[in-house]
């Protein structure tokens, strides 16, 4: 490989400091306290946002009518939720932005949702596998967050809490019927877990951030939500019979802003009016 | 109404009738509802089952060309008004299968005509939304249009198909009013959001006009749903109306209605107004439209992509019941 030139001549040196004279003056940061929680209302409100943009792709495909009604209705209310998450988000960030400026004008490294819900769809089977693992989740979270020492935090949790108890009944109910249903059905379902069952180990993963958040009572800490979600997850598992994997693996990163290569396109797909029209109103 | 072209059975005379028919006709006349269980001659119910079919087909296929941009919403609160209005449609699906099933066809037979290509859904879903302002003109024209013809449909002659419809209205004048704050958002906005406003009230126009069905001045099968009061005013009529209805909505939002001829005529209190091409009406009806193999063949993949479910929850059941047998023994 040929050696690359040096590029750090006085001249580019000079170049540097002019451009640095011009630029905006920095906005004032958060004090650090606000910074944890606004990343860690990020981590829900994307988690939210993702995963409704997710279930929403299947708008008048799935596999029977009141499937349809009962996608559209998880959608809507995680999308409900995500404007409750990220307009709270925004309030604390205090630097102007709106939940639409959140939603539509980050790029994906900017994005904190977990890596479980920018899974592809995969069949219907692999989408509700990834809902229920997502739900027995959620469903402790928010119980938790609903008990938050910030009144904000606690009021949007406990009407989310209301939704998502309805997410999870359907859910578990489903997976029982499909692991319990013909070969192919548990087939599928055995499958799901196999492919997705890495992906949850990063819903009980805690950072500096979430330590913080957990220490000031605002939100549960993820630790302590793994044994209540693997006991949900255990029983609906154990009636539908399937196998609780015995892989600790976990990937992680999500929370980080690192995440697969599916959020590039889901964001592309999501973001485009507002990429492609800067400015306007809808 | 999402119907179009349905071709209705029998078309008597008092003459010709037999005394039963000749009862079943005069209750109509006299505006009573036949209930599900009651005596009514097969053409009636021949023909309900296909304009109810066709109505509740149209609203799944109708699922597709707005769920095609929810992922793409421009604001939060736009995707979660269209997920709530194509859940509504997928909710009057449901009605109307289940009113349909009253006369003695199940949801799954009806499908599998629909899959066959043996029974209809209306035209106007297999032109593809090709901008966000089509999720504003689809309410304000496709909903408006349907409107038109459902709202006389509340008085239908058949119970539930007419309670569903009372349903069903509520909730298509509240997409209209979501399709038109669209528009109104888009007509006032920047250059290219008026553009597409316009585009979209360029393409969506005469296909809105179709909906309503050629003109039935001399169709029998017109004469006999009238007087069933299966339909309740001519295509023509109501096509009327809701050009009467639209231009001053147009106006408001200053677009332009493509129709050079379009022009108010005093002496009829209504707009003269061109005739669709109904050759390419024709050619919709027969499988070609622009988007008419795509939107058959979502169906027919969601359909067949999603029979191992469908059959892994009629066997888990049945296992269940066993199980339960056994346990009560």
């Amino acid at each position: 490989m040929p050696s690359l030139p040096d590029m750090n001549t006085p001249e580019v040196a000079e170049l540097a400091r002019m451009q640095g004279a011009h630029a905006h003056p920095p906005v004032p940061a958060p004090d650090a306290g606000e910074q944890a929680l606004f990343e860690c209302l990020l981590r829900i409100g994307d988690s939210t946002l993702v995963l409704g943009h997710r279930v929403s792709e299947w708008c008048g495909h799935s596999p029977a009518l009141e499937e349809d009604i009962a996608l559209a209705n998880v959608a809507l209310d995680l999308i409900g939720q995500t404007q409750n998450w990220l307009a709270l988000a925004a309030e604390v960030e205090g630097q102007d932005r709106s939940a639409d400026d959140l939603a539509y004008l980050r790029d994906a490294w900017d994005f904190r949702n977990l890596l479980l819900v920018e899974r592809p769809n995969g069949d219907f089977g692999h989408t509700l596998m990834r809902q229920f693992l997502f739900d027995a989740w959620h469903h402790e979270f928010l119980k938790g967050a609903a008990a938050s020492t910030d009144p904000r935090v606690a009021e949007i949790a406990a009407k989310a809490a209301k939704e998502v108890a309805y997410h999870l009944e359907r859910t578990s109910d489903l997976i029982v019927r499909l692991g319990d249903g013909t070969a192919e059905s548990h087939r599928r379902m055995a499958a799901a877990v196999e492919a997705l069952w890495s992906y949850t180990g990063e819903m009980f993963l805690a950072d500096a951030k979430d330590a913080e958040i957990a220490a000031r009572g605002i939100l549960p800490d993820p630790a302590s939500l793994r044994e209540p979600w693997l006991a949900t997850v255990g029983a609906v598992f154990a009636e539908a019979t399937l196998a609780l994997p015995d892989s600790a693996f976990a990937h992680k990163g999500g929370k980080q802003g690192i995440h697969t290569e599916h959020l590039g396109y889901i964001l592309a797909e999501m973001q485009f009016l507002q990429r492609a029209y800067p400015g306007a109103s809808w | 109404m999402y119907a179009q072209v349905v071709k209705s059975e029998g078309s008597k005379t008092r003459d010709e009738m037999t005394p039963e028919e000749l009862a079943f006709q005069d209750r109509i006349d006299r505006g009573e509802k036949i209930e599900p269980k009651e005596w009514m001659p097969e053409g009636y119910r021949k023909t309900l089952i296909r304009q109810i079919g066709q109505h509740a087909h149209s609203e799944i296929v109708g699922q597709l060309p707005e769920g095609n941009w929810i992922t793409r919403a421009p604001t939060l609160e736009r995707k979660a008004i269209l997920l709530a209005k194509v859940q509504d449609e997928a909710g009057h699906g449901l009605y109307l299968y289940s009113a349909a099933e009253t006369l003695g066809v199940s949801r799954d037979e009806l499908m599998e005509l629909l899959h066959a290509g043996k029974m209809k859904y209306s035209s106007i879903f297999n032109y593809p939304t090709l901008t966000w302002a089509d999720m504003g003109a689809v309410g304000w024209l496709v909903d408006g249009a349907a409107i038109m013809n459902q709202v006389p449909l509340q008085r239908t002659s058949y119970g539930p198909y007419s309670r569903a419809m009372i349903r069903i209205c509520k909730e298509e004048s509240f997409h209209q009013r979501q399709g038109y704050a669209i528009m109104m958002k888009m007509a006032q906005g920047t250059p290219a959001q008026k553009r597409m406003a316009q585009d979209a009230l360029n393409r969506l126009w005469y296909p809105s006009l179709m909906m309503f069905g050629p003109s039935d001045k001399d169709s029998v099968h017109s004469a006999q749903s009238m007087a069933w009061k299966i339909k309740m005013n001519t295509n023509d009529e109501l096509r009327q109306k809701f050009v009467d209805q639209t231009v001053p909505q147009a106006e408001y939002l200053g677009l332009t209605v493509p129709d050079p001829d379009l022009k108010w005529n005093e002496e009829k209190g209504g707009y003269d107004f061109s005739e669709p091409d109904w050759s390419e009406f024709y050619d919709v009806l027969a499988g070609n439209g622009p988007c008419n193999k795509d939107r058959l063949g979502a169906r027919v993949k969601a359909w067949e992509d999603g029979a191992w479910f469908r059959d892994a929850l009629v066997v888990h059941a049945e296992k269940a019941a066993a199980r339960r047998a056994v346990a009560a023994e």
